[in-house]
């Protein structure tokens, strides 16, 4: 089954042809439109008449996510903004978010791939899908749910939280599939069982997961805990939001990149140089589609390989091997983005503190748990319990309100935090383990 | 009027306690008397000693977050009621008591307890003006 049987197919040279021409088609368009562009690009030298080949793509330039909060917040737009029906953002490193806006066009293509992405995991017309990713800002939850409105199955805007309502929701409503980041669905699974309900009784068949990295054995486990098919769903707001790669429900074996709108490649993200089929480096996406943002080369800062192979599902579009991990120091805590240089500038904003602090990361059943360490010097030093458990609160607090996380406050005596000379290690994160 | 006590920021882990007795023992200072205030994560060690800024200063040399705070021992008649009187009449006033803990020693026939009030030089007025004991650092120190 597919939704758009000739794309998803398109024979190789086909495609190749065509991400060509509508790569031409992208760099003619921004170096019009786009002052960034326009410099990178002749700093480069380079324009849309002088790329031949695919392999030209080599000699553009990167796109960081630096440049896109230098250009905050409509400065990347390629279209003037009557054109632009949607806004959505993401967190960035400091307080500013990263802005991305969507013509209807856009808007159009992401439902559509999206829309592949739910046929592409095994999911049908009739089926009834329990949106749990977050409406708002974050694309997860309208990403989906456009999807799932173009697929023409019924759709639950659930949205996150509130675990025993989705749990009812989920029993009464007979949901059939299920969208949220896959720690999530083991918590509901425990949550559950804690009411007496047995998420493997539920209608559930078919799981779509995504917005934080999990591993084989955690499919096993969610597999068997929650009687599904679990999916992994790759997608970042920059490049669309999710669905921009999907595991395939036959092979399960790396997530299918939808060529036709994106060109992926694997570089060393030291160097910069293009690694080969197989090779291990950061994933690296033009978008050649979009008219909102168009993207060129933008560095995902995700760590995977890419593969050609033909697969069983009859798709021709290449597989991103699951996500390793980064090449920055980006934490993903449920789903959330973040960046321990986010939590360094709250935490200077209280006064007293001293830059001295560590995250400990850790997932605890089944969620993600995120511990701050502060040194209490003598500037925060108070003799009575209530001070210092209010400050405690008071950068909970802002954590939760700035970057959308639950966290712990620890404080901790001075110099208990490890001193380094070179760069200081800021986050311990346990859950690799598990 | 004053009672001066120093205060330790000690982190919930094995062995702190020891080590902050340890140190004062070494550096030849008694304690008069103490408190241990505690949550999950920590716990403040208030002190009275016989010198407060050597404590202090061999404290601080080896880490430790402290602070000199003020306190107000106060005598308490020892027999029923003693402490509730006090307590009524601090309340009368609208001074509250931030913490208070007991003094080891007697004074004489009465019993002593140490203060930490949010307003204190309006608590030492109500005391003082009530009749009741107020005890000077000085003498606490080495009683």
């Amino acid at each position: 089954m597919f939704f758009n049987e000739d794309f998803e197919t398109l024979p190789r040279e086909a495609l190749r042809a065509l991400q060509l021409k509508r790569l031409k088609a992208m760099v003619a368009r921004v170096q019009e439109s786009v002052p960034f562009y326009q410099e990178a690009l002749k700093k480069a030298g380079v324009n849309a008449d002088s790329i031949n080949s695919l392999e030209d793509l080599a000699r553009l330039p990167f796109t960081y996510k630096q440049d896109m909060r230098d250009s905050y917040p409509y400065r990347m737009f390629a279209v003037p903004m009557e054109e632009i029906v949607r806004i959505h953002a993401s967190s960035g490193t400091t307080g500013k978010p990263t802005v991305v806006g969507y013509t209807k066009k856009d808007i159009e293509n992401w439902s559509e791939l999206m829309a592949r992405s739910f046929v592409a995991a095994g999911v049908h017309r009739g089926d009834i899908i329990h949106n749990a990713y977050g409406y708002g800002l974050f694309t997860g939850g309208l990403g989906a749910h456009y999807g799932a409105e173009r697929l023409g199955a019924s759709v639950i805007p659930m949205s996150g939280g509130n675990t025993k309502k989705q749990i009812m929701i989920m029993q009464d409503f007979g949901s059939t599939v299920l969208t949220c980041t896959p720690s999530y669905s083991l918590f509901m699974a425990e949550a559950a069982k804690e009411e007496g309900i047995d998420f493997r009784e539920l209608k559930l068949k078919v799981g779509i997961f995504g917005a934080e990295p999990w591993s084989e054995e955690m499919r096993a486990d969610i597999e068997g805990k929650l009687n599904l098919s679990a999916v992994d769903i790759y997608g970042l707001s920059e490049i669309m939001g999710p669905g921009v790669a999907i595991e395939c429900h036959q092979a399960k074996k790396g997530l299918h990149i939808w060529e036709d709108h994106f060109i992926p490649e694997i570089i060393n993200p030291e160097t910069g140089a293009v690694l080969g089929e197989g090779e291990e480096g950061e994933l690296v996406i033009t978008t050649i589609t979009k008219e909102g943002i168009p993207l060129i080369r933008y560095r995902t800062r995700d760590i995977t390989s890419l593969t050609y192979e033909p697969c069983v599902c009859g798709r021709t579009h290449a597989r991103i091997a699951r996500m390793s991990g980064r090449s920055d120091d980006m934490l993903i805590i449920r789903g959330v983005n973040v960046f321990p240089s986010q939590i360094e500038s709250i935490l200077m904003s209280v006064e007293g503190v001293e830059p001295h602090y560590l995250l400990i990361v850790d997932r605890k059943e089944n969620l993600d748990t995120l511990e701050v360490q502060v040194e209490v010097g003598e500037h925060l030093f108070s003799d009575e319990i209530k001070h210092l458990q209010a400050l405690s609160q008071r950068i909970e607090k802002q954590i939760k309100e700035m970057l959308g996380v639950t966290s712990r406050v620890r404080l901790v005596e001075p110099k208990s935090i490890a001193r380094s000379e070179g760069k200081a290690k800021r986050v311990i994160d346990n859950r690799k383990k598990a | 009027m004053h009672v001066e006590q120093i205060s330790i920021f000690i982190e919930n882990k094995f062995g702190r306690l020891a080590e902050v007795t340890r140190i004062l023992g070494d550096a030849g200072i008694n304690i008069r008397t103490l408190s241990l205030a505690d949550t999950s994560d920590f716990g403040i060690l208030r002190l009275i000693v016989n010198d407060t800024e050597k404590a202090r200063t061999v404290l601080k040399e080896r880490g430790f977050t402290v602070s000199k705070t003020e306190v107000v021992a106060v005598e308490i008649p020892d027999r029923p009621g003693g402490l509730a009187d006090i307590l009524q009449a601090l309340d009368a006033d609208g001074i509250n008591v931030e913490y208070m803990y007991a003094f080891v020693e007697r004074c004489g026939q009465n019993a002593v307890m140490i203060f930490r009030f949010d307003e204190t030089a309006k608590a030492i007025t109500t005391l003082t003006g009530r009749g009741f004991q107020i005890l000077p650092g000085e003498r606490l120190y080495n009683i």
